[in-house]
């Protein structure tokens, strides 16, 4: 592979094969991932990187193919003997209990006998020895849920380090966290590197790779397109291997003209159900003909405040102005007729029914419409109709209104949420997350879209907590920290200084 | 990836599993029935014959079989709007209520086929009142439904004990039960529709009410899958988050569902109280509103299939009172147990096969 064979490797893949059916998840992977390195892996959704990672913990196992551990064939069946390998994996969504401490969920399956006292006194000590050597301080008696997300993570790499991992896994590791807390995760990972860890880092965002890695994979459609050294390598150049073609990185759009304001949202307040408050007296307008973009770390109020606009939660006081009409406490179906549109955060708990076909998907929240059928009936072929268009219009692959909506990748199911809501041609749209989960060519084509709502003279009101989507779309951005404004800031402003305020450091 | 996301195509998930569940469900009943030292083929034969051998067993199996389409459309609905109604069986019974009063009062002045639509609306009426008070407290309070519904079998069994001890009971007589209706409050029998297939209904009380249930299964089709309304109830069922986001009413959509099953769980009483006896008797649904859950869980909550599966609970109702007559061993509990065998393996247990089968599929077919 071009990378010196005196390195030693710490994982070698020969070979690995996998299929689901008729899908070709793994074909033929050799991958090598030295000692004492940061590799990176690196792909669009579906292009076969957790899968890979999966029969590497032992989830799967491999139709062909071998692995060798510190050049050791090894036999993976089940996460027991991943660990016994040396093997740790850090999940995204992570494997906590939540209302255990720190301690517990570290000791958690590593009891060490019937009795607690003994396993509880060596977890101890060696969270002591783990701080020292690598900086990582917790504390032990802390419950989880009220640590920090940043924390959080720091206690699953612990699990692991304490189950005796010399090979990390990281999936997708800087989804939830704030740019300091990511800085600081990666230096984390640096020390653990020095002192002879292997890392092997999963993720889409390639500025990630390019930070901290010493080496990259790059993963399209179930193969092992190339790796490279870090060094040699640029943004673009990863872009295009996991694409397939040439990509836009950076959104094309000209200045905004504002027009007259369309939404406007006057000391709103909203409570979530056990009657904490997450959006704290927050006044904003959107105007038409631009893209107001709210930037902040998962959890400070953005989705209960986009949902309170939506319709979906009642505020507890405040007022929302849609097009000169004050309508909180709206259902979100009058908010429709009145132009809203509403690209939710989550499309699975919201914004489609996987369970049905992807025609069924296109009218959701429209249904009522009387293009869809007469009365109370529904119109079949004409829902069909609309949904192939859209089909066609979107790109939405593969091109089969009747497929069940859970059959599509993750970006063709957003582009069924996106056709919906722009083809309808609201007035205002609300968006929040526009590509969570989404593949590089999709998140492109996404971004055109909003952009073209702006220039048709939309008010848009972005959510994310993609800061670099957020700064790249934004002509204004507003930052929530713990339910409050903090500031505002130009669509041009620096990640630094965004940064400080979603922390709630500076204003 | 799990085998739960792997599409089969229609004909291996409706026709193939049920199929092989159903087989397997027979070959343990065989065993029992084995065990207690009878010859399982016979006892097989024995039911079969006694459900389907003469035009009378027929006319007896299709009544079981309305009594069954009724309950089980009646848990279908609800189950598409996610809620599970195990009060089809209160329902029904206080649907009969509706039905005697309509025939105790018409059959005097006018022929049955003017009663019958009133009898129709008068059972849909008190079924759904049933229902109305679970669907409330579940709509507006939440209250589970499951709950509530049970509550409520209990509460209209009592009610319907002391309507008719007290108040419906013909003066002088002993049983607990209306007078008997004049032909203007009762169904017709349908000997024509059995005599198409050169046999004779006999002593069977197959009536009129098979062609309305008939009618409800065409009626429930289109409006699960081809109304608005219908629309809206399964994406709540499927998803009560995305419903919220569509804009969808949550305690309205509760409400009409919860009505139009209690609805069809009251129609069930045309079957047995104008069609069968001709009067209002105690205890008069006998666990169909139960077993109307089983059929609805086996016929995929689709009109189509619970057609399939009350005929299958039909036949196994008739064949088994035939065998447990023919074969003095097999008594009326056994019959209970292979009962229970055939919604163990063809309900529940579907899940247990499944995954065999898709691999099987996907090796065979390619998965494509």
């Amino acid at each position: 592979m071009g990378l010196g064979s005196a390195i030693e490797p710490a994982i070698e893949l020969v070979g690995i094969d996998k299929k689901f059916g008729a899908v070709h998840a793994n074909k033929n992977i050799n991958l090598t991932v030295a000692k004492g390195s940061i590799h990176g892996i690196i792909g669009e959704n579906g292009a076969g990187k957790s899968t890979l990672m999966s029969i590497l913990y032992g989830f799967y196992q491999a139709d062909q193919g071998e692995i060798r551990v510190s050049g050791r064939p090894v036999a993976i069946r089940d996460s027991q003997a991943a660990i016994a390998a040396g093997i740790g994996m850090v999940h995204q969504h992570f494997m906590l209990v939540e209302n255990f401490t720190v301690l517990e969920n570290v000791m958690l399956g590593a009891e060490g006998g019937q009795l607690l006292a003994k396993g509880t006194s060596s977890v101890r000590k060696e969270l002591k020895r783990l701080e020292s050597d690598y900086g990582m301080e917790v504390d032990p008696d802390a419950v989880v849920e009220e640590l920090p997300v940043g924390t959080q993570q720091r206690v699953e790499i612990l699990k692991a380090l304490y189950r005796g991992a010399e090979i990390l896994i990281l999936d997708e590791p800087t989804g939830v966290l704030t740019p300091p807390e990511a800085d600081h995760l990666f230096k984390v990972l640096r020390v653990l590197r020095d002192q002879g860890k292997t890392i092997i880092l999963i993720t889409h965002k390639l500025r990630e790779i390019m930070a901290i890695t010493d080496t990259v994979s790059v993963m399209r459609r179930g193969e092992m397109v190339a790796t490279r050294k870090t060094a040699e390598t640029t943004v673009e150049e990863l872009a295009e291997l996991m694409v397939g073609r040439r990509v836009l990185l950076r959104v094309e759009k000209g200045d905004a003209a504002p027009g007259e304001v369309l939404m406007s949202v006057r000391h709103l307040t909203v409570k979530d159900s056990r009657g904490v408050v997450m959006v704290d007296d927050v006044s904003f307008d959107v105007r038409a003909g631009e893209i107001v973009g709210i930037a902040g770390v998962a959890g400070n109020g953005q989705s209960e405040l986009l949902e309170a606009i939506a319709g979906i939660r009642k505020p507890t006081s405040g007022e929302i102005w849609i097009d000169g009409k004050p309508v909180a406490g709206f259902d979100p179906r009058r908010l429709r007729d009145l132009g809203l549109a509403h690209i939710p955060e989550d499309r699975h708990h919201m914004g489609l029914v996987l369970k049905f076909e992807e025609n069924e998907n296109a009218i959701l929240g429209y249904h009522r419409d009387r293009r869809f059928g007469r009365g109370p009936m529904l119109d079949l072929d004409a829902v069909r109709k609309e949904a192939e268009e859209k089909i066609a219009k979107y790109d939405i692959r593969p091109p089969n209104a009747r497929l069940r909506t859970a059959n599509f990748s993750g970006g063709n199911q957003q582009k069924i949420v996106v056709a919906r809501e722009i083809e309808r041609d609201p007035k205002m749209l609300l968006i929040g997350q526009p590509t969570r989960g989404v593949d590089i060519g999709a998140i492109e084509f996404i971004h055109k879209r909003i952009i073209d709502m702006r220039d048709a003279g939309k008010a848009v009101l972005l959510v994310s907590v993609e800061l670099d989507e957020v700064r790249s779309l934004s002509d204004r951005i507003l930052v929530m920290f713990a339910g409050k404004m903090v500031g505002e800031k130009p669509g041009d402003a620096s990640e630094q200084t965004l940064g400080l305020m979603m922390a709630g450091i500076a204003a | 990836m799990s085998t739960a996301s792997v599409q089969l195509p229609g004909w291996i998930n409706y026709g193939v599993i049920p199929l092989i569940n159903l087989v397997l469900a027979f070959f343990f009943s065989g065993l029992v029935v084995w065990a207690i030292g009878e010859n399982p083929f016979e006892a097989l034969q024995l039911l079969l014959v006694g459900a389907l051998g003469r035009g009378e067993g027929i006319g007896f199996t299709l009544f079981y079989t309305t009594s069954f389409i009724f309950t089980g459309l009646s848990v279908a609905v609800a189950i598409h709007a996610g809620l599970f109604n195990i009060g089809s069986e209160g329902q029904a019974y206080l649907g009969g209520l509706g039905a005697a009063l309509v025939a105790l009062s018409l059959d005097r002045y006018v022929p049955w086929y003017v009663t019958m639509p009133f009898a129709v609306i008068g059972s849909a009426l008190f079924g759904a009142a049933c229902a109305a008070i679970p669907a409330w407290l579940q709509a507006k309070r939440g209250s589970h439904i499951v709950i509530t519904t049970i509550m409520f079998n209990f509460i209209t069994s009592s009610l319907m004990n002391y309507l008719l001890v007290h108040l419906l009971i013909v003066p002088g007589k002993m049983a607990p039960e209306t007078r008997t209706f004049l032909p203007g409050g009762q169904l017709p029998k349908l000997d024509w529709l059995i005599a198409l297939f050169g046999g004779k209904l006999g002593a069977a009380p197959l009536n009129f009410s098979f062609l309305i249930a008939l009618v409800m299964c065409f009626l429930i089709w289109v409006l699960v899958w081809r109304t608005k309304l219908g629309y809206e109830m399964r994406t709540l069922g499927v998803s009560p988050s995305v419903a919220v986001y569509a804009g969808i009413p949550y305690a309205r959509i509760v409400m009409i569902a919860m009505l139009i099953s209690g609805g069809l769980a009251g129609m069930m009483a045309l079957n047995p109280v104008m069609g069968a006896s001709g009067r209002l008797q105690i205890e008069f649904v006998g666990g169909a509103g139960f077993v109307g859950i089983a059929v609805s869980l086996m016929g995929r909550n689709h009109p189509a299939g619970i057609v399939l599966s009350a005929l299958l609970f039909g036949i196994l109702y008739q064949g088994g009172a035939e065998l447990s007559f023919d074969m003095p061993s097999i008594t009326r509990d056994m019959i209970v147990v292979i009962q229970g065998l055939v919604i163990l393996f063809a309900g529940a247990l579907e899940y247990m096969l499944r995954p065999a089968i898709v691999r099987l599929y996907q090796q065979v077919g390619g998965g494509r």
